[in-house]
C-alpha cells in the first residue's frame, strides 16, 4: 500500500556543473586576460547554461529511490562523497533534484547542521528563540519548551550572554537543544551527533531514540554505526551517488562494510583528517594493510600496516599512534610506537606497525593513524591524525582440513587452526 | 515544490493521507510567489526582522542613540556643504534648506542603506541559504523591514526639525504611510533583484555602493527638481526614488509635483518590485547551489 508511506522517493537525479564556480586567479593580470578573451564564456559558465559541456556534469544524485513507511526510523549509511547530504538536502528543499521526485507526508523538519542561524553577538535566550523559528518552531511553542531547552543544554547560569563567550561545548549543547525539541512528523537529520563530549552524545542518542518511539518518521544520516544499529530497523545504502540498498539495518551496515573493505584502499593524501600545528608539514599519506588474504587477517594473526610519511620538514622523535575501533566506533586498542623516529625534510618514508597477539574477534575493525610527539602515558601532541584509517576485517580460520574449534564465549565459536592430527603408531 | 503545502485528495485515506503533502520536484522557468507558504513562516520573518534591528547596535557605547545621531549628522553636514557652501540653499528660497534636504534624505537613505545591505544578505547569510529552507525572500526583505524601524526614527527628528524651524505642514500628510509604502517596495524590489544578481554574479558587491551614489545624485534630495529643464524631468522621473522624493517633499511640506511624473516613478517602482521579485523567485531555486 502507499498510503502508508511518509517519504517516496523516485527517480531522484541531482547533477552540478563542474568548474563554473572554482576558478581562481592568481593575479588581477590574469583575471584581466581571461575577462578580455572570453567575457560572454565567463558570463554564461555564470549563468549555469551552456559552454560547459555534459562532460562537466557531476551527478551527486543519480536515480535514487526508496520508500519509507510511517513512523519508522530509517539510517542512511554510505562512505564520504555517496551523496547522503545531498539526498537530504533534496528532502529538506533546500535544494531542487534535477530530475525525479519525492513526495514526503507530514510537516517536515530538517537538522542538517546545529545550530544553523545563530548569532554570535546575541545572547543564548535571544538565539533559543531565533534558532527555533529558523527551524520552524512558533514563537508559543519555543516559550512552552523554553525551560525543557536550557535544562537540556545546561547553561541556565549562561543565558544572557552573548553565545559568542559561550565555549565551543556550551555553544553546541545549546544548538542541540534547541534542535532536540522540534517534534516535526517528518525529521530529517544529517550527521549531528558526533558534537559534544561523551556524555552529551549519550544524552543526544536517548533523545533521538526517544522521538523515535513517538511515531515519528526520521530520516537519520550517520557514519557511527553502533548509533545506526541501536537506533535503526532498516537502512538506506548510499554508494557513489545512488542508493544500493534498502534492507534491515544488520544486513545494510555489513553490505556497507564490506564496501569500504573493497574500495577503502590505501590513499590516505586526501582523506578527512584532523590537522594540528605540524599536520600540514609531516603528512601521513599512505596506510597498507598488509593482509594475508584478500581483505583481511585471520584470527590471532599478526596485523601488519605499513605507513608512508611524507614530511616536508626535518624532525626528530616523532611516534605513531595507532588505534583499532570495531565497527560501531568503539575502541578495541591503542597503542603508540616506543621508538622515536627521524624525518628529513623532503624525505617520504615507510613504517612497519605489526601488532601481535591482539586476540580480536572475528569481524570488522578500522584503523586510524596519527603521528605525533610522546606517547600515550606522557603528554602527546597529535600532528596528523587520520580517522578512520583503512578498514580491515579478521576473519576466522579456514575450515577446510583438521581445526579445533575454541569455545571461548568471549569469541563466539572460532575454529582454530592449531590442530594437527597424525597417526604416530 | 510548486506544491509546497497542497493537500492531496485521498482515497481510502487515514493517517498520513490527512497530512500536508511536501512534493519535491524540478521546477522550470518563473515561479510565482507560494503566499501561503509565506503566512505559515510568519513568525520566522517576525524573528529575522527582529535580530536584524538587535544586532546592529550591539557592543556599541552609544546603542540605539546611533540610529538618531546618524541622520543628525547626515543632515547637519548636508545642510553646510550644499546648503550654505555650494549656495543650493538659494535655489529652494519657500524653505529652510535643512528642511527641504531632510525631506529628500528621509526616502534615499532608507533605500541606500538598505538596498547596499539587502544586497549582500543572502551572500553574507550563506549558512542559512545552504543548511535550511525556508522562504528565501525573507533574507533581504528583513534587512529592508529593519530599516523601517530606522526611517521612522529619522521621521520623528524631522517631525522636531519642522518644529524648530516652525514650518507649516501642509494637509497631503496624510499620503505619508502610501508613500513610505512605495519607498518599502521599490527598496524591496531593487533588493530581491541585486541581492540575486550577487549571488550569480559577485561583480555587484562592487557595483551596488557605487551605482547607488551615482543614482543619488539622478535623484533629486539635495537639489530641488526645479533645477532640471522641464521638458527633460520626465527623464528624471523614470528613476522611482526621483518621484518618491518629489512625493514626500509634495505630501509634508506641500511643493508643488508634477503628476505624470510622479506616476511614472510610481510605475517604475511597481515596475521594479515585480520584476525583482520574479527575477528572485527564478533564481531562488539555484542559490544554495552557488551560495
Amino acid at each position: 500500500m502507499k498510503n502508508d508511506k511518509s517519504i517516496v522517493v523516485e527517480g531522484v537525479s541531482k547533477s552540478y556543473q563542474l568548474g563554473s564556480q572554482g576558478e581562481s586567479y592568481e593575479t588581477f593580470r590574469d583575471a584581466m586576460v581571461s575577462l578580455l578573451k572570453a567575457p560572454f564564456r565567463r558570463f554564461a559558465a555564470l549563468r549555469g547554461g551552456g559552454g560547459a559541456g555534459d562532460e562537466n556534469l557531476f551527478w551527486a544524485l543519480k536515480d535514487v529511490g526508496f520508500e519509507i513507511p510511517e513512523g519508522e526510523i530509517v539510517g542512511i549509511i554510505g562512505p564520504n562523497g555517496a551523496g547522503k547530504s545531498t539526498l537530504l538536502k533534496v528532502l529538506s528543499k533546500i535544494t531542487e533534484p534535477t530530475v525525479g521526485r519525492a513526495t514526503i507526508r507530514g510537516r517536515v523538519g530538517s537538522l542538517l547542521e546545529v545550530g544553523t542561524g545563530f548569532h554570535p553577538e546575541l545572547s543564548g535566550r535571544e538565539n533559543i528563540y531565533l534558532n527555533g523559528a529558523i527551524l520552524g518552531m512558533g514563537r508559543a511553542e519555543i516559550k512552552r519548551k523554553f525551560d525543557e531547552i536550557v535544562e537540556f543544554a545546561e547553561v541556565e547560569r549562561f543565558l544572557d550572554t552573548p553565545v559568542k563567550r559561550y565555549s565551543s561545548g556550551m555553544y553546541v549543547r545549546l544548538a542541540f537543544a534547541v534542535a532536540a525539541h522540534l517534534e516535526p512528523e517528518v525529521l530529517i537529520v544529517d550527521e549531528v551527533l558526533a558534537v559534544g563530549d561523551a556524555a552529551f552524545q549519550r544524552k543526544c542518542l536517548g533523545r533521538m531514540s526517544e522521538v523515535s518511539k513517538t511515531g515519528r518518521t526520521v530520516l537519520f544520516v550517520s557514519h557511527n554505526m553502533s548509533a545506526i544499529q541501536s537506533l535503526t530497523n532498516s537502512c538506506v545504502l548510499m554508494s557513489g551517488g545512488r542508493s544500493v540498498m534498502h534492507d534491515e539495518t544488520k544486513k545494510v551496515v555489513t553490505e556497507y562494510l564490506n564496501l569500504f573493505r573493497s574500495s577503502s584502499g590505501e590513499d590516505f593524501s586526501e582523506a578527512a583528517r584532523y590537522s594540528f600545528e605540524l599536520g600540514q608539514k609531516i603528512r601521513i599519506m599512505k596506510i597498507r594493510a598488509k593482509t594475508p588474504i584478500e581483505y583481511g587477517y585471520y584470527f590471532n594473526d599478526d596485523l601488519v600496516f605499513e605507513i608512508e610519511l611524507d614530511s616536508k620538514v626535518k624532525k626528530e622523535g616523532l611516534r605513531f599512534g595507532v588505534t583499532i575501533a570495531d565497527a560501531g566506533g568503539q575502541g578495541i586498542l591503542t597503542t603508540s610506537t616506543a621508538c622515536d623516529i627521524d624525518v628529513e625534510e623532503g624525505e617520504r618514508a615507510v613504517f612497519e606497525i605489526r601488532l601481535s597477539d591482539t586476540n580480536i574477534v572475528p569481524g570488522n575493525y578500522v584503523m586510524s593513524v596519527s603521528v605525533g610527539e610522546g606517547n600515550l602515558s606522557e603528554a602527546r601532541v597529535q600532528y596528523d591524525v587520520v580517522n578512520p584509517g583503512p578498514m580491515f576485517c579478521v576473519c576466522d580460520f579456514d575450515r577446510s582440513g583438521e581445526v579445533l574449534y575454541n569455545w571461548n564465549p568471549a569469541y563466539g565459536c572460532i575454529a582454530h587452526g592449531g590442530a594437527a592430527f597424525n597417526r604416530v603408531a | 515544490m510548486s506544491g509546497t503545502a497542497a493537500s492531496v485528495e485521498g482515497d481510502g485515506g487515514a493517517g498520513v493521507m490527512d497530512r500536508e503533502v511536501t512534493l519535491i520536484q524540478p521546477r522550470k522557468g518563473w515561479i510565482g510567489v507560494d503566499w501561503r507558504e509565506i503566512v505559515r513562516y510568519r513568525e520566522l520573518a517576525f524573528f529575522l526582522v527582529w535580530r536584524d534591528i538587535k544586532v546592529r547596535y550591539k557592543q556599541t557605547v552609544l546603542g540605539v542613540a546611533w540610529a538618531v545621531l546618524q541622520p543628525l549628522f547626515m543632515v547637519t553636514v548636508y545642510a553646510v556643504i550644499f546648503g550654505e557652501l555650494m549656495g543650493m540653499g538659494s535655489r529652494v528660497p519657500e524653505f529652510p534648506y535643512a528642511v527641504f534636504v531632510f525631506a529628500g534624505l528621509l526616502p534615499w537613505q532608507f533605500f541606500q542603506s538598505t538596498v547596499t545591505q539587502a544586497g549582500q544578505s543572502l551572500i553574507n547569510q550563506q549558512n542559512l541559504l545552504t543548511k535550511i529552507y525556508f522562504p528565501r525572500l525573507f533574507v533581504p526583505s528583513a534587512t529592508v523591514g529593519a530599516g523601517l524601524v530606522d526611517m521612522m526614527i529619522s521621521m520623528t527628528l524631522y517631525a522636531g526639525v519642522l518644529l524648530i524651524y516652525q514650518q507649516s505642514v501642509s494637509w497631503a500628510v496624510i499620503f505619508v504611510p502610501g508613500l513610505v509604502l512605495l519607498t518599502l517596495m521599490t527598496a524591496l524590489g531593487a533588493s530581491y533583484l541585486l541581492s540575486a544578481l550577487t549571488v550569480t554574479y559577485r561583480d555587484f558587491r562592487y557595483v551596488i555602493p557605487f551605482a547607488l551614489q551615482a543614482m543619488m545624485f539622478l535623484s533629486p534630495v539635495i537639489y530641488p527638481v526645479t533645477l532640471v529643464p522641464s521638458e527633460y524631468q520626465w527623464i528624471l522621473a523614470l528613476n522611482p526614488m526621483a518621484g518618491i522624493i518629489e512625493g514626500y517633499r509634495w505630501s509634508i511640506l506641500g511643493q508643488p509635483i508634477e503628476l505624470l511624473n510622479f506616476l511614472i516613478s510610481m510605475v517604475m517602482a511597481l515596475g521594479l518590485f515585480t520584476f525583482g521579485l520574479f527575477y528572485f523567485k527564478k533564481m531562488e531555486r539555484r542559490f544554495a547551489d552557488i551560495a
